[in-house]
């Protein structure tokens, strides 16, 4: 890959750019810059995200200039150490199909597997949370099988519920909150990725990985009327 | 003494609104806040804030106010038609409002974000370090009629209430504009018709501000395009080729291309425009730009300078005749007097 732009984004950020189109190596080396500056912050440095391609890096101008920051984002990416595999994992109940996945069948038919099938590709795969967006928590999951290029529905469905699971272009869109959507709706989890009230507000992180085991809806129905935001998920951590 | 705004009515789209929650871009969250934010630094200025704090933010609408504990106040933003206890009030001015008296507010004619800040600040209940209502989030107050909102005492009741020349930004006009990282994406020709286009303001919320013009429409390529950070100021160009100016509340990642920027400064003009008020956009480089909009830490600084002493005008003195205004009259011999 080669070296990352560099770009003004307003008169606070730069944005360092390692693709325009979607590209798994981009999408990983925009999370290592992002851990590599929060774990050690350039000076002037006030905010640090991971994007699908690129990573956003803020800076207080009253301590810094864009120049410096430029200078020294530079000198991070010639120099950036391979940092420790701190990967977070996440196992993630799931009911699919029914009322809370109706376009299963669809997705299904799409990929060219039976409904069975898809699934237990889907559970059987460690997706990566790719980036977190659209709405508070909310995780891009990734990525699947070519067989999983789904375009969006040419039609928006008014309203899924927090917690659905969805899919389109090889990606999975777990739901924050209740949402129209145009990616077709495989399942529903019980985990609810932003809990503004709780003591821990954002459950995922980008890079963390993320695995659904199938359970049934009267489960996952429990588990919603239990109100944990972990909906029943158990995560595993280094350290 | 602390003490309560009592809403005894209130229009649509009230909402508690302070700086917002800067630092959550990683995880998705908007930073929101004051959708314009120098109507609060204004008002930190009249009320000798070291800060801005927590307000009310009116959208287009009025409302009907009273605190159990006397405060000074301070009404910034778009001007609105204001009256104690039926008295016209000053706008861009602060004021002692005294439990008992009825504030009333209504919309005047131009803006569209009112401010009514207390000096204490509004101390509503905090989520993720703010008080700012970010509804697509579910955070923050939204404010309705029979709400009693809590405030911080006064520390200075008697601090001598204090005025603003009143900035024009509530009436359209130019918006400064920065490139950004997908400004390349637009074609010369796109680009120099943006910047010659006489836009109007069009339909706008807290999230965006969309802007109407009588040509064709832009020609965008976002095929296979990778969504990318966005941020309040960006000149989104949708898949119809129509412009949208992000502001406060607008989402984090967002699939459109975006022209540019609009420099931190003028952001308030943007969200100030009334539907069909004229806006056009222009380019300036980026050290021009770091000149012209200094960082917002550094605004209270530049807007105390500004305050003057309120006087009353003596267009709004009903009691004219009641003043005593020959004797205030000096001979100028009088000093050792």
């Amino acid at each position: 890959m080669s070296l990352p732009e560099i770009l003004p984004l307003g008169l606070d950020a730069l944005l360092v750019r390692f693709s325009t189109t979607w590209s798994e190596a981009a999408n990983t080396a925009a999370q290592r810059l992002a851990a590599a500056l929060s774990a050690d912050p350039l000076p002037g440095q006030t905010e640090v995200a991971p994007g699908l391609g690129s990573a956003l890096l803020r800076f207080d101008r009253l301590k810094t200039t864009r120049a410096a920051i430029v200078g020294a984002v530079r000198d991070r990416l010639d120099h950036a150490a391979a940092p420790e595999d701190a990967a977070r994992h996440w196992l993630v109940p799931a009911c699919f199909g029914g009322v809370e996945g109706p376009q299963l069948a669809a997705a299904a038919a799409l990929a060219g597997r039976s409904e069975t099938t898809l699934i237990s590709e889907l559970c059987a795969t460690n997706l990566r949370v790719l980036a977190l967006g659209f709405a508070p928590g909310q995780p891009y999951l990734g990525t699947l099988p070519d067989h999983w290029q789904m375009p969006r529905l040419p039609a928006l469905t008014p309203r899924v519920a927090a917690g659905t699971i969805t899919t389109a272009l090889c990606q999975i869109v777990l739901f924050a909150a209740p949402s129209p959507t145009g990616w077709r709706a495989l399942g529903r989890t019980a985990f609810r990725p932003f809990a503004a009230e709780a003591a821990e507000p954002f459950l995922l992180r980008p890079g963390d990985f993320l695995r659904f085991t199938p359970t049934s809806a009267e489960n996952i129905a429990m588990l919603i009327e239990k109100g944990d935001p972990l909906g029943g998920a158990i995560r595993s951590f280094p350290k | 003494m602390t003490g309560y705004l009592e809403v005894i009515s209130a229009g649509p789209g009230i909402s508690v609104q302070d700086l917002g929650r800067p630092g959550y871009t990683a995880f998705g969250l908007s930073t929101g806040g004051a959708a314009d934010r120098r109507a609060l630094w204004e008002a930190a200025a009249l009320l000798g804030q070291s800060g801005p704090q927590a307000a009310l933010e009116l959208p287009l609408t009025g409302g009907r106010f009273r605190v159990t504990a006397p405060s000074r106040i301070a009404l910034t933003g778009a001007p609105m038609q204001a009256s104690r206890d039926g008295k016209p009030l000053i706008w861009n001015a602060s004021h002692l409002l005294a439990p008992g008296e009825c504030l009333d507010l209504r919309p005047g004619e131009s803006g569209v974000y009112g401010y009514l800040s207390l000096a204490g600040g509004l101390l509503t209940p905090e989520t993720l370090g703010a008080r700012a209502t970010l509804a697509a989030a579910g955070l923050g107050t939204p404010v309705h009629a029979g709400l009693r909102l809590p405030f911080g005492a006064d520390p200075a009741p008697d601090a001598a209430p204090q005025h603003l020349p009143p900035e024009d930004r509530f009436t359209g006009g130019a918006l400064r504009v920065i490139a950004g990282p997908q400004t390349a994406l637009f074609d010369t020709e796109t680009r120099t018709r943006a910047f010659a286009t006489r836009f109007r303001a069009g339909p706008a919320s807290r999230q965006g501000l969309a802007l109407l013009q009588d040509g064709a429409a832009f020609a965008t390529e976002t095929s296979g395009l990778l969504s990318d950070f966005i941020g309040p100021g960006d000149i989104q160009m949708t898949g119809t080729g129509q412009a949208v100016v992000l502001l406060a509340d607008c989402q984090t990642i967002g699939g459109y291309p975006r022209l540019g920027t609009v420099i931190p400064l003028d952001l308030p003009r943007a969200a100030q425009a009334r539907p069909g008020t004229a806006l056009r956009l222009v380019e300036i480089p980026l050290d021009a730009a770091e000149t012209a909009s200094p960082p917002e830490a550094l605004w209270l600084a530049q807007i105390r300078r500004l305050l003057r002493p309120l006087t009353r005008d003596p267009r709004d003195m009903t009691d004219l005749l009641a003043y005593q205004l020959i004797s205030g009259m000096i001979r100028g011999d009088e000093e050792d007097a």
